[in-house]
């Protein structure tokens, strides 16, 4: 579809639990790449036709895990250069694959096609309210350039109240490496 | 001031971090001081700090070299010294059928090796495989060591392997950018380019899979040397590049020449410089749609297929567009796992499936190779 706003793609996707092969749903969405201003993300619109697996009780595990720690919890390199991710580490990392999403979409356009590539470093930022806060260096790999982008972003997170990315911003990349 | 910002800029009350050049120490402290800015010195001197870091690894990763290729571990990460043992371990424990070549040097003067399987014959007609020219594809890397171990293993009670070998030689080259992947063990582990320095630019490296004298140049290709595409000053500009082109030619007798990277989970053939389709397509087509089904056969998992340029992007310099204008009609370039998950980091425990995997299609192409003389 071709409108004079931009170009319009209607897809069709299939939802996979990466936790859960057997685990599908289906989707429909509609995605617009702005031709005018190309600093604007593109809109997207989409329908789940089924309902989402529920993970209270593995979010409250993880959350009360976190909440209760003496010290803020500090890692790196997850996965590791051979692809390790500790089990503690694992749902770190899958905020972080949520959290990235979200920057991928804001910086995305049609010569992009953005991957999280690994959280160089991540740390826990103490908060007084019942959030929890990390604060991540990631990469984002963008198969297009081939280029590996490091990048900061600031999650906030709440097992009722969701994911917010609150800051984010690309990093440079340093040339001596 | 050539200022190095660790930890950028960001918004009023946010820290930055940045190295300073020696020479810049002084002008940058007078202009903070000047301008009423706080600043703390966090490492006195980065070069100790790198020195001690590099000499802390280097003792760490003493390991042990492989004995046998036996008892070598398949299903892990290895070093480049490593490698490199296996290579002659495998050599000296079947000296009828594998011998190994250099054929090069790499820009910090490491030897660059290809196995050579043959069972006889002279200059008879081969096909090529060549994993790790992008270093930070790990994967390949170590589906080149399993499929050196697989030839051998099988040349003679797998029939197909045997027939192939009875009429071909293959030859394999394990580690295509050595430099490059010992950079991805001690410094960096996304590195992909080779390391020259052709320029008077900070940036090093050219990548190797831009640099062929296909399309050179052209669009598909940087001329930016600090970009991962970069295609270098000239064609066949790296000596990791000029070795497989010296080989080549030298040969003459080439039939099939794969080329294997990570990650995407695709089976590609030319062209990537121009959407002008290779008079071949339809048969290498035809060979890809097989290929892929014998690998998906294993473990069911999905790649697709087709030329470089309509399935992945625009690539010029690239190595199948070169080889297939020399004349190796079957010529292709394998991205294996994952499809973004891991990515480059792809977990020890896929190497084995992924080079079991790897291995049926390789057969496919291979066994039409034999079946198809040109």
């Amino acid at each position: 579809d071709i409108s004079d706003a931009g170009l319009k793609y209607h897809l069709e996707l299939v939802l996979e639990d990466i936790l859960d092969n057997d685990s599908t749903v289906n989707c429909t969405a509609e995605v617009l790449y702005h031709s005018g201003n190309k600093n604007l993300a593109p809109d997207v619109q989409f329908t789940i036709h089924g309902e989402l697996k529920n993970t209270d009780d593995a979010d409250n595990i993880f959350y009360n895990r976190i909440k209760s720690l003496e010290k803020e919890l500090v890692a790196e390199n997850i996965p590791d250069s051979h692809g390790n991710v500790a089990p503690e580490m694992e749902p770190i990392r899958l905020l972080a694959w949520a959290a990235s999403g979200y920057v991928i979409w804001q910086n995305s356009n049609e010569n992009t096609d953005f991957q999280l590539a690994q959280i160089k470093h991540v740390k826990q930022v103490k908060r007084n309210d019942e959030y929890l806060e990390f604060d991540y260096m990631i990469l984002l790999h963008d198969m297009a350039s081939q280029e590996i982008i490091p990048w900061q972003m600031t999650v906030l997170w709440h097992p009722q109240h969701g994911v917010q990315v609150t800051q984010d911003s690309r990093q440079p990349k340093h040339e001596l490496e | 001031l050539q200022l190095d910002f660790w930890l950028a800029p960001r918004g009023l009350g946010y820290p930055v971090d940045v190295r300073v050049p020696f020479p810049s120490l002084q002008p940058l402290k007078a202009h903070l001081e000047a301008n009423g800015i706080s600043y703390s010195i966090m490492i006195e001197d980065v070069q100790a700090l790198v020195d001690h870091e590099k000499m802390e690894m280097f003792r760490s990763t003493r390991s042990q070299l492989p004995l046998s290729t036996s008892t070598f571990d398949y299903s892990s990460y290895h070093s480049l010294d490593e490698i490199y043992a296996f290579m002659d371990v495998l050599v000296a424990e079947n000296p009828n059928l594998v011998s190994k070549l250099e054929i090069g040097r790499t820009t910090e003067n490491r030897p660059i090796y290809v196995l050579k399987f043959s069972k006889g014959g002279t200059n008879r007609p081969a096909i090529w495989i060549d994993t790790g020219i992008h270093s930070r594809e790990w994967v390949t890397q170590a589906t080149g060591v399993w499929l050196a171990k697989k030839i051998v293993q099988d040349h003679e009670n797998d029939g197909d392997l045997a027939s192939i070998l009875d009429k071909l030689d293959i030859f394999l080259e394990i580690v295509t950018n050595p430099d490059g992947f010992a950079f991805t063990q001690t410094q960096n582990r996304m590195w992909r380019k080779t390391r020259s320095k052709h320029s008077s630019s900070l940036c090093v490296g050219v990548d190797p899979n831009r640099n062929w004298d296909a399309g050179f140049g052209g669009s598909g290709a940087s001329g930016n040397p600090c970009s991962e595409t970069y295609h270098g000053p000239y064609a066949n500009s790296e000596p990791e590049v000029k070795a497989i082109v010296d080989f080549v030619k030298n040969h003459g007798n080439i039939k099939a020449f794969i080329s294997i990277h990570s990650y995407s989970q695709l089976l590609l053939y030319p062209y990537g410089y121009t959407r002008t389709p290779v008079p071949d397509q339809k048969e290498l087509h035809e060979i890809s749609e097989k290929a892929v089904a014998a690998l998906s056969s294993l473990y069911g998992t999905n790649y697709k297929y087709g030329s470089i340029i309509t399935t992945i992007y625009q690539a010029s310099g690239g190595t199948i567009d070169w080889t297939y204008n020399q004349g190796i009609k079957y010529s292709f370039t394998f991205e294996l796992r994952d499809t973004g998950r891991y990515g480059f980091l792809l977990p020890a425990s896929q190497i084995v499936p992924t080079a079991q995997e790897t291995w049926l299609a390789l057969k496919v192409i291979m066994t039409h190779t034999r079946d198809h003389p040109y």
